[in-house]
């Protein structure tokens, strides 16, 4: 079958409900989408499906032919995620940094569906686990992305 | 900067000059201190370890100066979000008279070279890194600039004390000739370290990096997905491994009822058995995974002469707190000062109570793996996570016969440790992983699941803690005791060492610094069935909770303000008076509640002291009650850990120990029944998210007395600030974690 990853495409032989996460990481080597849970609980596998954050380790590999994936190592492609990894550097989010590719996607697609999230938008689209406890960096890293487009209007 | 994996692109030794490393034989392990599994009270004879005048001096082998001036440093302590890279970069470039910014730090092999701790050991744990390698690791730098000083004296043909340094050049201010670090490093790490004794330390007031909020070099790496941990790794031809692990720790494999339909499944490459488990080989793990859950194994009970420890098919974690609860000794003393059963006796009040703590699971986010590949030359290289990699090697000696030489160990990124990563026999994959490896004859990384790892986790211990205490007319307490059921961490990892206490099973207990007059500290030794490990902060995370929480029961009693009790029990100690006193003043100053805040909640202040790992903790919780669970909406916490090298780090390992601290307090346990965790993921074993993290205010107070630790200081003293916040709102005192096992109103 055939995948769309970071603007490429790639012949995948794989079985259509190996996880995606499995084919992103071993047969694809883009290994910075992490393995956590296998059970869609801790997010460290988000990965965007036309725009949208999926954890990527419930999602059979079948069911995303024909759909935009983008993972974290083309994130910085994207004008929203190149802001959300300068205010996670800026911030100094990451501690492991193990969750922080999921939360950089998950952060990602929040800011692309609510430019300017209030805090309980963040706290009901930020679900990914953190086991270091980065949750008020990140907490502060999304609102301060959330303030910046109005600050480019009114420039 | 650079966390990439360098560990398969350059081959260890090649760059760096390693000539000079001697390696720790393997009975030099068990020389270690105790406090880390390690046998208790074993001599100390370090026939192969640097004494403490040379430790650290090897420059070659921990800095390479590439031509373009980067710094590669490689670490005695392994980076696993602690920020510790950092730091050293920090201290190391302090005196080598380098930007931080340009180092790329990296973990050193095994080897005593990199024994640089004060206390002779090499780990990375009891938050010990920088606080006992600080001086050593400084004068590492100073010994580093001093000879590219020299290397610049040859090559400029100048007498050396012509010469200084600006950050990254040695510069003849004379001729206005300079050299970068780069240009001089091949002739300057061939050159005879100095003596250490000629090395003069830069004055603390010229610093331009150690106490700065420098930025952390991984940063960058960490929120592209560039960062890479043991899990993400491959080498040529390897293979991938899944295992399905005993129900229960002890039993062995009878049969396996389907091999032949397993290893003819999709993908498979074969089917192993291995102690206490199965194993599949596979092209990709996710074939390896689905085929090794479909394996039917006849499963045999531990026999009787088993070597791990086995569960019982009756274990319950519930019905073993009954059991502790009611064990009535003999116990050992670890504290006993003044007449606490005189005390007692003719006290005005006396009061009493039991408190006990959960097991908890390490939870951290990147489950278990390990790489083993055997080359040609009959060498073994292992990659796996670690926090001792001179235990490892040692153990992997041990368990197949080479001799330490013939190991390479490679210690990548750690995904959160929290102590997970210790020795632990059972719990680590990579005797599985060499194993496979040897029997496959091409390298294999092993995987363990999520189900596998709560499967295998050693848990942090529990305890029941019975207080007695006394308080005399004025409601003051005069007497107080604390008798623990309990089996100590290191005392079930390396066997109970006849009389001696395990300090990491009463720490925090212990060592109080209140002025009670008669106090008695002991255990009641119960050796539990289930492995016990070190869980962030040790035998603080709970004791401190128990103690600080009967202490506000004792000043309720006595009819005493809990913050004010605190500070007349410290009225001898200054620094954890200004310390008390920081936490009160950063919350706006004390106040207890009830009150009701500005969104119509009622809420309520708790207090709570801790003093682990060198460092002091003094936190104020804020809490309310909403759909009957605790909020907590604010933690302040003001850490005395007498000097520091990040203040954002330290901050940030404030914010972490907070969340693991509420994690315990609010919601997490691991529950055993029937011998088999209850919860095999996240979905029965919630930690700490987003949504329940409270607001944390930090206050860093740098007394200047002796540096301490700062990875596990701030959390212990989370717990019992909450839950005395949470008596003094719902008049209900509770005696265990987590809380989500009561409904408040």
């Amino acid at each position: 079958m055939q995948l769309r990853i970071n603007q490429k495409s790639y012949e995948v032989d794989a079985d259509a409900d190996t996880p995606l996460l499995w084919v992103i990481r071993d047969d694809l080597g883009l290994t910075g989408t992490k393995y956590g849970c296998g059970l869609a609980q801790c997010g460290a596998c988000s990965v965007l499906v036309d725009g949208n954050v999926v954890r990527s380790c419930v999602t059979p590999v079948a069911g995303v032919v024909g759909h935009e994936i983008t993972t974290i190592e083309a994130i910085e492609a994207d004008d929203v995620g190149k802001r959300v990894v300068a205010a996670w550097v800026e911030h100094q989010v990451a501690q492991c940094g193990y969750c922080q590719s999921g939360q950089v996607m998950a952060a990602t697609a929040l800011l692309k569906h609510t430019p300017a999230p209030s805090d309980a938008q963040i706290e009901a689209a930020m679900i990914n686990l953190c086991r270091c406890g980065t949750y008020n960096a990140i907490r502060t890293a999304v609102h301060d992305l959330a303030v910046q487009p109005a600050r480019q209007e009114s420039a | 900067m650079n966390t990439r994996n360098a560990v398969l692109d350059t081959p260890l030794g090649e760059p760096i000059n390693l000539s000079r490393r001697r390696f720790l034989a393997s009975t030099a392990v068990g020389a270690l201190v105790i406090g880390f599994g390690l046998p208790l009270g074993t001599p100390r004879a370090y026939a192969a370890t640097p004494n403490a005048a040379e430790r650290g001096t090897q420059v070659p082998a921990f800095l390479e100066i590439r031509p373009d001036g980067t710094v590669r440093l490689l670490s005695p302590f392994m980076e696993g979000g602690q920020g510790t890279h950092t730091a050293m970069a920090q201290i190391v470039g302090e005196e080598l008279d380098a930007d931080p910014a340009t180092f790329i730090v990296e973990a050193a092999p095994p080897g005593d070279a990199y024994v640089v701790m004060e206390n002779g050991m090499r780990i990375t744990g009891g938050s010990m890194s920088v606080r006992m390698s600080y001086p050593t690791m400084r004068r590492l730098g100073a010994l580093a600039r001093a000879m590219l000083l020299q290397a610049g004296a040859e090559q400029l043909g100048v007498p050396v004390a012509q010469l200084t340094t600006t950050p990254g050049r040695v510069v003849h201010a004379a001729s206005g000739r300079s050299l970068g670090y780069g240009e001089l490093a091949g002739r300057a790490l061939d050159m005879p370290v100095p003596d250490p004794a000629t090395i003069t330390l830069r004055d603390p007031s010229q610093f331009r990096w150690i106490g700065k909020p420098v930025k952390r070099l991984d940063a960058y790496d960490k929120s592209t997905g560039k960062a890479q941990y043991s899990i993400d790794l491959k080498v040529d031809g390897m293979l991938h491994a899944a295992v399905q692990h005993a129900p229960r720790l002890g039993m062995t494999v009878g049969s396996l009822r389907n091999q032949a339909q397993v290893e003819a499944m999709k993908g498979v490459h074969s089917v192993h058995q291995l102690p206490g488990a199965v194993a599949v080989v596979a092209e990709r793990w996710w074939h390896a995974k689905r085929a090794v859950e479909a394996i039917q194994v006849e499963w045999l009970e531990a026999a009787a002469d088993s070597t791990v420890r086995a569960m019982p098919a009756d274990f319950s974690s519930d019905k073993y707190r009954d059991f502790l609860a009611a064990q009535q000794g003999p116990a050992r003393d670890d504290e006993n000062e003044g007449d606490v059963a005189g005390a007692l006796a003719n006290a005005k009040t006396q009061v009493e109570a039991t408190y006990h703590n959960q097991y908890v699971n390490h939870a951290q986010l990147e489950p278990p793996s390990a790489l083993a590949r055997f080359n040609p030359d009959g060498t073994l290289e292992v990659w796996l996570p670690n926090q001792a990699p001179d235990m490892f090697r040692a153990d992997m000696a041990k368990r197949t016969g080479l001799d330490p030489a013939k190991i390479t160990l490679h210690s990548p990124l750690l995904g959160g440790f929290f102590g997970r990563h210790f020795l632990y026999d059972s719990a680590n994959p990579y005797p599985q992983a060499i194993a496979l490896a040897k029997a496959v004859g091409r390298p294999v990384k092993l995987i363990w699941s999520r189900e596998e790892e709560f499967l295998r986790d050693v848990l942090r211990p529990v305890a029941v803690v019975k207080f007695r205490a006394a308080l005399d007319a004025q409601g003051l307490p005069v007497a107080i005791e604390a008798v623990s059921a309990t089996e100590g961490p290191s005392e079930a990892i390396a066997g109970k060492q006849g009389d001696k206490i395990d300090p990491t099973a009463l720490e925090g207990l212990s060592g109080k610094s209140y002025a009670i007059p008669n106090k008695r500290i002991a255990q009641i030794y119960v050796k539990g069935p289930t492995m016990l490990g070190y869980w962030r902060s040790v035998g603080n995370s709970l004791n401190d909770f128990f103690y600080e929480a009967f202490l506000d029961e004792l000043a309720d009693k006595g009819g005493q303000d809990p913050y004010e009790l605190r500070l007349h029990l410290l009225r001898d100690n200054p620094r954890l008076t200004t310390l008390l006193k920081a936490v009160g003043e950063l919350s706006g100053g004390w106040k207890r509640g009830p009150y009701t805040a500005e969104d119509g909640s009622r809420r309520a202040r708790g207090v709570a002291m801790a003093s682990p790992f060198g460092s002091h903790a003094a936190v104020v919780a804020e809490v309310s009650i909403e759909n009957g669970q605790v909020k907590v909406h604010h933690i302040w916490e003001a850490i005395d850990p007498g000097s520091i090298v990040n203040p954002a780090i330290v901050e940030a390992q404030v914010n972490g120990a907070v969340a693991l601290g509420l994690s315990q307090t609010l919601l997490e346990e691991a529950v055993y029944v029937d011998g088999k965790p209850r919860a095999r993921n996240y979905d029965l074993y919630p930690i700490l998210p987003l949504s329940r993290m409270a607001q944390v205010h930090v206050k860093i107070v740098e007394s200047g007395e002796k540096m301490g630790g700062i990875g596990e200081p701030p959390l212990p003293a989370v717990a019992p600030a909450v839950a005395n916040a949470v008596a003094h709102l719902t008049g209900q005192r509770i005696r265990s974690l987590p809380l989500s096992r009561y409904t408040f109103a």
